[in-house]
C-alpha cells in the first residue's frame, strides 16, 4: 500500500511568499493493524549469556614431599685473611690491621656509623623497650575457655610393615622420652619379616626413635622402672620376660626361661614397689600371673593361678588381659580377666587359695584396661565391651557409675594424674574421649578423631598435659590437653568425694534391696510349694492348656479392638451426615 | 678533608664509655675483625658468625623490595643486645646490656 500526498502548485506561482494558515488536525492516513499478521511472527524465548573478557586459569595445589631436616652446629674458625697474612702470625696481623685503620674509606664509615650507633645506644638507655606495660590484665579467666587439645608429634613406625602399638611407657623423669611396644596382635598376621624391634622416642624428635630395643619376639607390653629411669622391664609375644638397661644398648640384658616363663604373649608387666627395686610382675592370657626379680630372670619368685575356684587349676584359670598395682598398697593388686571378671589379689595371703580376695563382674567382654584413681584408690575404672565403668571396691555386683553404649569398642583408659575427675579413652574407631564426671556425665566432655584407624594404647605423662596414643599402624601421637583440663579445680577432690559417696551409697541400697527381694521370693516359693502337695493338678499347667489360654486371651483382645473400630466409623459416619 | 685518626679513636671511645655497653668489634667486609675491645675468641665468633647474619638480612631487605636496604640490625637477647650498624666495607658491633 502506497501513502501518497500529492502537492501541487502552479508555475506562474513560483517564487510568491509563503502566506502561512492554520487549520485543525486532520487525519490522513489510518491504518488499523492486521491481526493476520501477528501469525507470521515467531517468538523467541530470551536467553541470557555471560560473557567475561579474561584468560581462561585453572587451580591446582601442590604438597612438597617431606624434607628431612637435620640441626647441626658450626664452628667457626679465623678466616677471611687475604693470601700473603698468616693469621697465627701476629705480627703479620697486626700489621694489616694497622693498615686498614689507616685507610681514608675506614675513618669516614666509622665516624659514620659511629654516630648512629650512638643514637641507638642513648635510645636504648633511655627507655626499655620491652617493659611489660599491663601485668595486671594478664590473669585471664581460663574457665571460660572450651575444652580443646592439639597434636605435638606422631612418631610412625620406622619398618616397612607396621605393627601395632600395643603399650606406651613414658620415661619416669619429666617425661622426656616415650618407650613405645610394637606388636602384631593380630592372630597368625605376624610374617616372617615382621621386625621385632620396639623403640623409645624423645619427645622432640618425631624423624628418628632415639633407641631401639631388640627382643628375639615382639614386646606387646613395656614399663619403665619407677626407680631406675635407665632400666626398662617388657613382656613379648612368646611369653619371655626381657629387661634392658639403656645405657648398655639395644640387646637385652636379660631373658626369662622359655620353660619358666608364660606360655601366652605377655599382656601387662609392672614393676612392683620394693627395697631393691627390682620386681616386677606379669600377667597373660595363660591363667598365671608370675613374679620375677629382675636380677634372676630365669626362674620367677612366686606365681598364681587365676582359678575363680581358688584350687590353682590351670585349666579353670581366667586368662588375664591387664594388671593394676598401686604404689601406695604394695600388697594387693588386681588383674582384669579375658572372661569380663576383675579379679582382686592379695599378694601376701597365707595360702594360695587365699590370694584371690573377691571378683568383680562387670563386662560383656575381655576387660583391656584397669586404673585405679589416684586420688581415690578406693575407686576404679574399667574399661571393656563398649563401656567404661567406674567400680568401688566396696560393691562387689555392680559398678557404680558407668558411660552409655558406645559406638565402638573401647581398647583403653587412663586416669588423669592431676585431676581426679578425668580419664581418657581410647576406641576401636580412632577416637580418644576425654570424660570429666563432674561436668558431663552423658557424653565425653571432648573427643577427638586422632586417626583414622584404630587406636590401641593410651598413656598420660605425669604432669597431666600430654597424652600419647598408639594406633593400629603403628603411629605414636602425642597430644597436648588444654589446661583447663588439666589443672586441677576448686573444690574438686571434694565433689567428686561426694559423687562416689553417693553413687556407692546408692548401689549398697540397691543390693540391699535386691537381698530382700531374692529372700521374699525364696520364702514364698518354699510356702507354695508346702501348700502345692495337695493341689497338684491345678497348679501345673500343661503346655496344651496353657497354648489354649494364650489363644483365647489373643481372639478376645483382637474381638474388642475391632468393636472399638466399628463403634469409631459409627460414630463418624454420624456425624458427616448433615 | 682528611679526617684525623684521634676522631676515629675519640669516637670509639665515646661508645664504649656509654651506659651498659660491654664491647665494640669493627669488622671488614670479608669478615676480618679490624678493631676489637673483647678477647680474642669471642671477637673471632662474633665477627663470623654477625657478618654472615647481616649478609643474610641485607639480601632479604633487598628482596622483598629493592629499592630498600638495610640500616641498622638489632638482636634482643635474654642477657644482652647486639647492635649492628652495617655499611658498605665495615659493621660496627656493639653488645650492650640494656639494665633498666
Amino acid at each position: 500500500m502506497e501513502i501518497v500526498h500529492v502537492y501541487t502548485k502552479l508555475r506562474s506561482e513560483f517564487g510568491r511568499q509563503y502566506l502561512f494558515s492554520d487549520r485543525p488536525t486532520e487525519l490522513l492516513v489510518d491504518i488499523p493493524p492486521d491481526p493476520s499478521l501477528a501469525m507470521q511472527f515467531i517468538t523467541k524465548t530470551p536467553r541470557d549469556q555471560a560473557t567475561q573478557a579474561c584468560r581462561e586459569m585453572s587451580e591446582h595445589q601442590v604438597n612438597t614431599e617431606r624434607f628431612e631436616s637435620e640441626s647441626r652446629g658450626l664452628n667457626h674458625m679465623e678466616g677471611g685473611w687475604p693470601k700473603d697474612v698468616d693469621p697465627n702470625d701476629m705480627e703479620q696481623t697486626i700489621r694489616f690491621r694497622k693498615k686498614v685503620e689507616k685507610d681514608e674509606s675506614y675513618m669516614n664509615s666509622i665516624l659514620q656509623l659511629g654516630s648512629v650507633m650512638d643514637h641507638y645506644i642513648r635510645q636504648n638507655n633511655a627507655i626499655n623497650i620491652y617493659q611489660d606495660y599491663f601485668t595486671e590484665d594478664q590473669d585471664i579467666d581460663e574457665g571460660q575457655e572450651a575444652p580443646s587439645a592439639k597434636t605435638i608429634n606422631v612418631f610412625r613406625d620406622p619398618n616397612e610393615v607396621k605393627r601395632t602399638v600395643t603399650c606406651l611407657s613414658w620415661h619416669p623423669d619429666g617425661g622426656r622420652k616415650l618407650a613405645a611396644a610394637y606388636c602384631c596382635l593380630e592372630f597368625q598376621k605376624s610374617s616372617k619379616d615382621l621386625s621385632p624391634d620396639s623403640y623409645i622416642w624423645d619427645i622432640e624428635n618425631p624423624n628418628q626413635p632415639e633407641l631401639a630395643l631388640k627382643p628375639a619376639s615382639p614386646l606387646v607390653c613395656l614399663d619403665y622402672n619407677p626407680k631406675d629411669p635407665h632400666t626398662l622391664v617388657g613382656g613379648s609375644y612368646n611369653g619371655q620376660i626381657v629387661y634392658w638397661d639403656t645405657r648398655r644398648g639395644s640387646q637385652p640384658v636379660e631373658l626369662s626361661s622359655v620353660e619358666h616363663s608364660h606360655r601366652d604373649p605377655v599382656y601387662k608387666i609392672i614393676w612392683l614397689q620394693s627395697k631393691t627395686g627390682t620386681d616386677a610382675f606379669s600377667a597373660s592370657t595363660d591363667g598365671q600371673v608370675l613374679w620375677w626379680d629382675v636380677r634372676k630372670l630365669n626362674e620367677p619368685t612366686e606365681r598364681l593361678v587365676l582359678d575363680p575356684g581358688r584350687e590353682g587349676n590351670l585349666d579353670r584359670a581366667l586368662g588375664a588381659i591387664s594388671l593394676e598395682f598401686e604404689a601406695t598398697m604394695p600388697t594387693k593388686f588386681m588383674v582384669g580377666t579375658e572372661q569380663g571378671l576383675v579379679v582382686s589379689c592379695n599378694r601376701k595371703a597365707k595360702t594360695p587359695a587365699e590370694k584371690i580376695v573377691c571378683t568383680y563382674d562387670g563386662h560383656h567382654g575381655p576387660i583391656y584396661a584397669l586404673h585405679r584413681n589416684p586420688f581415690f584408690p578406693k575407686n576404679f575404672l574399667t574399661v571393656g565391651d563398649w563401656t567404661a565403668r567406674i567400680w568401688s571396691e566396696d560393691i562387689r555386683d555392680s559398678s557404680i557409675m558407668w558411660t552409655r553404649y558406645q559406638m565402638s569398642y573401647l581398647t583403653d583408659a587412663c586416669w588423669s594424674p592431676v585431676r581426679p575427675s578425668v580419664f581418657f579413652t581410647t576406641k576401636m574407631d580412632g577416637v580418644l574421649d576425654v570424660w570429666d564426671v563432674l561436668f558431663k556425665q552423658n557424653n565425653p566432655t571432648l573427643s577427638l578423631k586422632v586417626c583414622d584407624e584404630a587406636l590401641y594404647s593410651l598413656r598420660v605423662q605425669d604432669n597431666g598435659r600430654f597424652v600419647a596414643c598408639g594406633s593400629q599402624i603403628g603411629a605414636a601421637t602425642l597430644l597436648e590437653i588444654c589446661s583447663g583440663l588439666s589443672t586441677l579445680q576448686k573444690n574438686e577432690k571434694s565433689l567428686l568425694a561426694a559423687m562416689f559417696e553417693r553413687e556407692t551409697k546408692r548401689e549398697k541400697i540397691l543390693e540391699a534391696r535386691q537381698r530382700e527381694m531374692r529372700l521374699k521370693e525364696r520364702s514364698r516359693s518354699e510356702q507354695s510349694r508346702e501348700d502345692d502337695t495337695g493341689r497338684d493338678a491345678d497348679g501345673d499347667e500343661s503346655p496344651e492348656q496353657l497354648i489354649a489360654r494364650a489363644e483365647e486371651d489373643f481372639y478376645s483382645v483382637v474381638e474388642a479392638e475391632r468393636k472399638r473400630r466399628e463403634e469409631r466409623h459409627r460414630v463418624s459416619t454420624n456425624h458427616s451426615k448433615p | 678533608m682528611p679526617t684525623n685518626y684521634a676522631e676515629v679513636e675519640e669516637t670509639l671511645r665515646r661508645i664504649q664509655s656509654q651506659k651498659g655497653v660491654q664491647g665494640i668489634v669493627i669488622v671488614n667486609s670479608e669478615g676480618i675483625p679490624i678493631k676489637t675491645t673483647l678477647d680474642n675468641s669471642s671477637t673471632v665468633q662474633y665477627a663470623g658468625l654477625i657478618h654472615q647474619l647481616v649478609m643474610k638480612a641485607r639480601s632479604t631487605v633487598r628482596d622483598i623490595d629493592p629499592q630498600n636496604d638495610l640500616t641498622f640490625l638489632r638482636i634482643r637477647s635474654k642477657k644482652n643486645e647486639i647492635m649492628i650498624a652495617p655499611d658498605k666495607d665495615y659493621f660496627l658491633i656493639v653488645i650492650q646490656n640494656p639494665s633498666d
